[in-house]
């Protein structure tokens, strides 16, 4: 599906999505027209989904962020809809995941700090339905890798 | 730290990533020169890392994908600097995060089908030096994913 310079191009777009067709063609030797086709060609089949932001959390005040492992405890009496629309209204909870294993749901928990995240755990978290056993670790940092390119 | 103007701009640029510096500027009704300086001053400051494009795997055939919770063995020597180095040199793990709790470290790993799954558990996974306690949490869905920040 793809070759070795598509993988080439995704390495790069990758860590920079901003660069032009003749920056990102330079960087794997190819020409402004042909970087270009395959720049479109990625995108247009969907491997490419769009762009985001790397910005750094703490330095805007985000000081704390948790991994929230959540099991229900009470399945078949709360539907799993309406636990996944009480999580996902919470502003501070950024990422709900289902999941197989010792838990039925990771959060991804951004706060200001450890008093804002307990907030968010007591007020909101622990108000759900169907809330039963958790297990809360605090992201000391993060590493996000390139993948298989 | 931040001001207005910056505020705005991330606040824009956060909910539509594919907008570029005249795209902003004309949005927020500005000088396309004063949002290319404020966005410069960002990079400069180090609270924009950076633009970068987000791969959709399960498009390129990679189906299964699993979070790894690992306890690490702390009686040994550098065993989590060991244990990070050898597993940066996995291709299919995409995301390496350390944690104070009950878990060490969690991987994030991709395969193509269970098979390949398997292969690489046993083989690249839990051949990685150091591992006292592994766990698996297979992904079945994406409920939400919100990367805006309410800066």
């Amino acid at each position: 599906m793809i070759d070795d310079t598509d993988r080439a191009i995704l390495r790069v777009v990758q860590a920079n999505a901003t660069l032009s067709a003749g920056a990102v063609g330079r960087a794997v030797g190819l020409s402004q027209p042909a970087a270009w086709r395959r720049l479109r060609r990625l995108r247009d089949a969907g491997i490419v989904r769009g762009r985001e932001l790397h910005l750094d959390l703490e330095k805007l005040g985000f000081g704390v962020t948790v991994f929230l492992g959540i099991k229900l405890a009470t399945k078949g009496r709360v539907s799993l809809e309406d636990f996944e629309r009480a999580v996902s209204a919470i502003p501070e909870v950024r990422r709900v995941e289902h999941v197989l294993g010792r838990y039925d749901y990771r959060l991804r928990i951004t706060a200001r700090d450890l008093p804002d995240f307990e907030r968010v755990l007591r007020r909101r978290i622990m108000a759900l339905p169907g809330v039963g056993e958790m297990e809360a670790n605090v992201l000391l940092s993060e590493e996000k890798l390139p993948g298989p390119l | 730290m931040l001001d207005d103007l910056d505020r705005r701009i991330l606040r824009l640029w956060q909910s539509d990533p594919e907008m570029g510096p005249p795209e902003l500027a004309a949005a927020l009704d500005l000088p396309a020169a004063r949002v290319s300086r404020r966005i410069d001053k960002l990079r400069e400051a180090g609270i924009l890392r950076g633009v970068g494009a987000v791969i959709d795997w399960t498009v390129l055939g990679y189906g299964v994908e699993v979070s790894l919770r690992i306890q690490l063995d702390k009686t040994a020597r550098g065993a989590f600097d060991r244990f990070m180095a050898e597993a940066r040199k996995v291709p299919e793990v995409t995301e390496l995060q350390t944690f104070l709790g009950r878990v060490d470290l969690r991987l994030n790993v991709i395969a193509r089908d269970m098979s390949h799954w398997q292969h690489l558990y046993r083989d690249r996974i839990l051949t990685l030096p150091h591992i006292a306690e592994i766990e698996a949490l297979m992904h079945v869905a994406t409920v939400k994913t919100d990367q805006t920040l309410p800066i």
